[in-house]
């Protein structure tokens, strides 16, 4: 009994040894790169390339770039190796994974990111050459930095009013009328959801806050965006009085979160909704007839949404460069962008691809983010969301004098920007 | 569990009898043990992993000794053990204690001659205006060199020759396919040299100001220029309107007379700099003090109410008379077995002041602002922690209770003692020999219970306009994860060093209530 046990137990850890041994082995570099170059060596009189590429992509897009690694590997013979990894954690562990060299050679994420990634040295210039202007404008400013272009866009997406018609048929100018049309609405609870939630929402919020003249952050003469506070000053502290406005008249909660916000459209609670490309699906799926039009303006300048685009990133480290690079070549392609649209249903980056598409809803949030301008992806930016949210959430519940919670906003972003 | 100290001495233990079984599984197993030791020590040279290497170099040497001396019977028990200890637990403690001591963070994140690759590969800049070029890679005699097609000349040239005009050469399409002295490279050979490829630079004419060619694919060629050059003597960078960026070792960054940094920068030592920001960053001064206390308050009030409630329950359900005894207990145990954070997010959605069940079913529709009130927060932190503990201080003074003889109770009751003076003279001392120190761990873990306040409120209600995005119901943990991480830019030094901060109050804090339980037991 006692030797059995023994036995066991030794053999139970030397199984875990071994366990441990293979799985760091089959992780480290230079493993995948002898394999590389072997597989080279191999099928060196083949005229296509040959090798492994390592994509790290979430869970919302690692269904298409599996898709698109069987074409791509088909056509180049380069097998494309994707990695699940959580959207939340996915930027941070790549810039801590790629200076141990554990790194993968490609990452998809959102273009809000290019900031962090540049700033921590992980990843490298993309060179797209004449191709550049195929691009969408915005795309392209969204994924650049200092002029440098940083990684291959392939997917725009952006807010915008979404009305149910079965309540409502036409939509007024002004976004105080829009709220007096909607309290009108019968049978509905809310005449507009806004999701906020307890840490506030200034995506959500952004349209509004662009129609008061105060973006984020200032643009130079290219469009750029500057290190320099836009929302500062009168333009800013308008939009906050009239946030307090809205929160007062019972149209913004802090306690609406996205999927309160969802539900009560669902039910058809709210004759409208602002929100992206990623719910009118289930709207559709539900039976509602939904039409997407542009947000209203609030303070009399055209409301702009926040622009988000998906981007593929090269590492500054993968020891694939070449394969990466022609996979960055692939990713530009009108077929590639033809199959990513056809799998996730955003609007493609390339205009030539993104002209081709006749989804109507699409088109409406093509034409609702006509005036958008990228979200900011420089390093600054990181710091403003919470505080962002904080002080229009303290506006939102009546903690704080919308004035008072701006000008302290502003602040303390100058602040944070300093240390 | 050991089979030789009562034994005869002359008795081989069954893995050192060669005549027994033991010996040859043992033997197998070793061989297992050494030979995934010697793959890893290989694995590490071929990495140039010096620390792993010695690392399994020790534990390799060690552990044949251990299993194969006689001398080292409790090591054969320990050493597995003490393996895992120092892989798991003080390597990490190490290696945070050494992070603490760097800027290692955002901005900060690699190694100084990544940083400086880093920063020329960003300012190589694409020559505005300028063709691309369909390339061919060549191999003149182990070196590497472009050909490409200009004008209808083919030019050639390599890292120490600008391109110059190769008369002889065949060109098809524009694109070069024969030169003389030189072999054309295919796509396997370039991608087996794709460092190299990819790092050469052919200077376009003799004037520098002219650009480079390089390539990104092998296929297509452009011009490029350098906005920085880096000089390697003095370690500067100088852009083309002459601002020189000089290495600061202190700051581990590329700094100009005028404080402008180039990015990225590199992990230097900063000393004790990430320790005193917790002290000087006067962003804190203000929330700190109240963060402080109302960490203390939670970790305190959540032992308390948690082992209050779980003990009034196992008093109750130990007790003979109460029927289905075994159910109540397996019901109670339920929110034990809970994932806490989990339990958290439900708990979250519950309360939501609109929407939440709580509000809207239980207390039929009313508006209580669960989250967003400073005061309400902190209840409902403590009371969701409340339902999330008591199980565990149930099934603790559950067993105690059993452990206590029945006799010291009749004893009691024959002095003529009341159920009241029972309960505090004789259950709650002798409970308390054996909960303290349950008690005491319970409250360090409070102390950092990192993942309800992060579920449940996140910290809010923030401060409104507080300096760093830090709330009413953030504790210390959770204050230093919104300074080091949510306030923008990740500062891994900085968590550390506060971490290892905490980790001294809470230590400090045990210490002191451990030594009070010693006094408990004296009592006995």
């Amino acid at each position: 009994m006692r030797k059995s046990f023994l036995a066991a137990a030794a053999v139970g850890l030397s199984l875990t040894l071994a366990a441990c041994g293979s799985g760091s082995s089959t992780s480290t570099p230079s493993a995948t790169g002898d394999a590389t170059t072997s597989a080279a060596a191999t099928t060196s009189s083949a005229p296509a390339a040959a090798g492994s590429l390592t994509v790290w992509a979430d869970e919302t897009r690692i269904d298409a770039f599996k898709t698109l690694g069987e074409t791509f590997s088909a056509e180049t013979g380069v097998a494309l190796d994707v990695v699940q990894k959580p959207s939340a954690d996915i930027k941070n562990d790549f810039i801590a994974q790629v200076p141990t060299g554990e790194g993968p050679d490609l990452i998809v994420t959102a273009h809000d990111a290019t900031g962090d990634l540049v700033k921590n040295g992980v990843v490298s210039p993309v060179e797209l050459g004449d191709k550049a202007e195929a691009f969408g404008d915005v795309a392209l400013r969204a994924v650049s930095l200092e002029g440098q272009v940083y990684g291959v866009p392939y997917a725009v997406e952006n807010i915008g009013l979404v009305r149910n018609n079965a309540l409502v048929q036409d939509t007024p100018a002004t976004f105080d009328e829009l709220i007096a049309q909607g309290k009108g609405v019968s049978g509905a609870e809310f005449p507009i959801v806004i999701q906020q939630g307890e840490n506030g929402d200034p995506y959500h919020l952004y349209p509004l806050q662009t129609s008061f003249g105060a973006p984020v952050f200032k643009s130079d003469a290219n469009g750029d965006y500057t290190a320099e506070l836009g929302m500062a000053g009168p333009e800013g502290e308008a939009f906050a009085q009239y946030l307090k406005k809205l929160a007062d008249e019972g149209v913004l909660s802090a306690s609406i979160g996205g999927d309160q916000a969802k539900q009560a459209f669902l039910d058809g609670k709210s004759p409208y909704i602002i929100t992206g490309p990623w719910w009118t699906g289930e709207f559709v799926d539900a039976g509602l007839d939904i039409s997407v039009l542009p947000v209203p303006s609030a303070g009399g300048q055209p409301a702009a949404p926040f622009v988000g685009v998906q981007a593929v990133f090269l590492s500054s480290k993968s020891e694939n460069q070449l394969l990466a690079q022609q996979f960055l070549d692939f990713m530009g392609t009108k077929e590639t962008q033809d199959t990513l649209f056809e799998m996730g249903g955003r609007m493609p980056a390339l205009n030539e691809s993104a002209d081709a598409v006749s989804d109507e809803i699409l088109a409406g949030f093509g034409e609702a983010g006509a005036e958008g301008q990228p979200m900011p992806a420089i390093p600054e930016m990181g710091a403003v969301w919470q505080y962002w949210g904080g002080a229009e959430v303290s506006i939102l519940t009546g903690k704080a004098e919308p004035v008072a919670a701006w000008q302290t906003l502003v602040t303390n972003l100058e602040a944070a920007f300093q240390a | 569990m050991s089979s030789t100290p009562t034994q005869p001495p002359r008795r081989l233990s069954h893995a050192r009898d060669i005549s027994r079984p033991g010996f040859y599984i043992k033997l197998v197993l070793m061989m297992l043990v050494n030979a995934l030791g010697l793959y890893g020590i290989l694995a590490a040279y071929g990495q140039r992993e010096w620390g792993v290497l010695a690392f399994l170099v020790l534990a390799l040497i060690i552990a044949d000794y251990v299993y194969f001396s006689k001398r080292a019977i409790p090591g054969k028990y320990l050493y597995p053990g003490l393996l895992f200890l120092a892989v798991f637990q003080i390597y990490v403690m190490v290696n945070t204690a050494y992070v603490a001591f760097t800027n290692y963070g955002d901005g900060h994140n690699d190694s100084k001659p990544s940083a400086i690759t880093q920063i020329m590969k960003t300012s190589d800049r694409r020559v505005d205006g300028t063709p691309t070029y369909p390339v061919t890679v060549l191999d003149r005699d182990g070196e590497m060199a472009f050909a490409i097609v200009d004008d209808d000349r083919v030019l050639v040239g390599d890292a120490e020759e600008p391109l110059t005009e190769v008369g002889d050469a065949v060109a098809e399409d524009g694109r070069v396919t024969e030169v003389p002295g030189a072999t054309v490279l295919q796509l396997a050979e370039i991608q087996q040299r794709q460092n190299e490829v990819l790092g050469l630079r052919v200077s376009m004419t003799d004037d520098p100001d002219d650009g480079w060619l390089r390539t990104d694919n092998a296929a297509m060629a452009y011009v490029a220029k350098s906005l920085l050059q880096y000089d390697e003597a003095s370690d500067t960078f100088t852009d083309a309107e002459g601002t020189v960026y000089t290495a600061d070792p202190a700051q581990g960054l590329f700094v100009s007379d005028s404080g402008e940094a180039l990015t990225p920068g590199w992990r230097v030592l900063v000393g004790f700099d990430n320790f005193t920001r917790m002290f000087t960053d006067s962003r804190l001064a203000g929330p700190f003090v109240s963060i402080l206390s109302w960490t203390f308050a939670f970790s305190i009030l959540s032992v308390l109410t948690t082992f209050a409630l779980g003990l009034i329950l196992a008093v109750v359900f130990n007790d003979p008379r109460v029927k289905g005894r075994t159910i109540y207990r397996a019901l109670f145990i339920l929110p034990y077995a809970f994932p806490g954070f989990l339990a958290a997010l439900v708990w979250r959605g519950l309360l939501n002041q609109e929407f939440g069940f709580i509000n809207e079913v239980l207390l039929g529709g009313a508006n209580i602002p669960w989250f967003s009130s400073g005061i309400l927060a902190k209840l409902s932190i403590i009371g969701v922690n409340l339902w999330l503990g008591f199980p565990y201080m149930f099934l603790v003074a559950t067993g105690a209770l059993q452990a206590i003889p029945g006799e010291l109770a009749e004893a009691a009751v024959m002095d003529g003692a009341g159920p009241w003076r029972r309960f505090w003279s004789i259950t709650l001392p002798l409970l308390l020999v054996s909960v303290a120190p349950l008690l005491i761990a319970s409250f360090a873990f409070n102390f950092n219970n990192f993942s309800l306040i992060y579920m449940l409120t996140g910290g809010g209600p923030n401060y409104p306009g507080a300096p760093l995005p830090i709330g009413e119901t953030d504790i210390l943990i959770s204050m230093v994860y919104a300074m080091a991480f949510e306030s923008g830019t990740r500062q891994y030094g900085l968590a550390s060093a506060m971490s290892i901060i905490i980790f001294v109050v809470v230590g400090v804090i045990s210490w002191l209530g451990f030594r009070q339980t010693r006094k408990l037991e004296e009592i006995m």
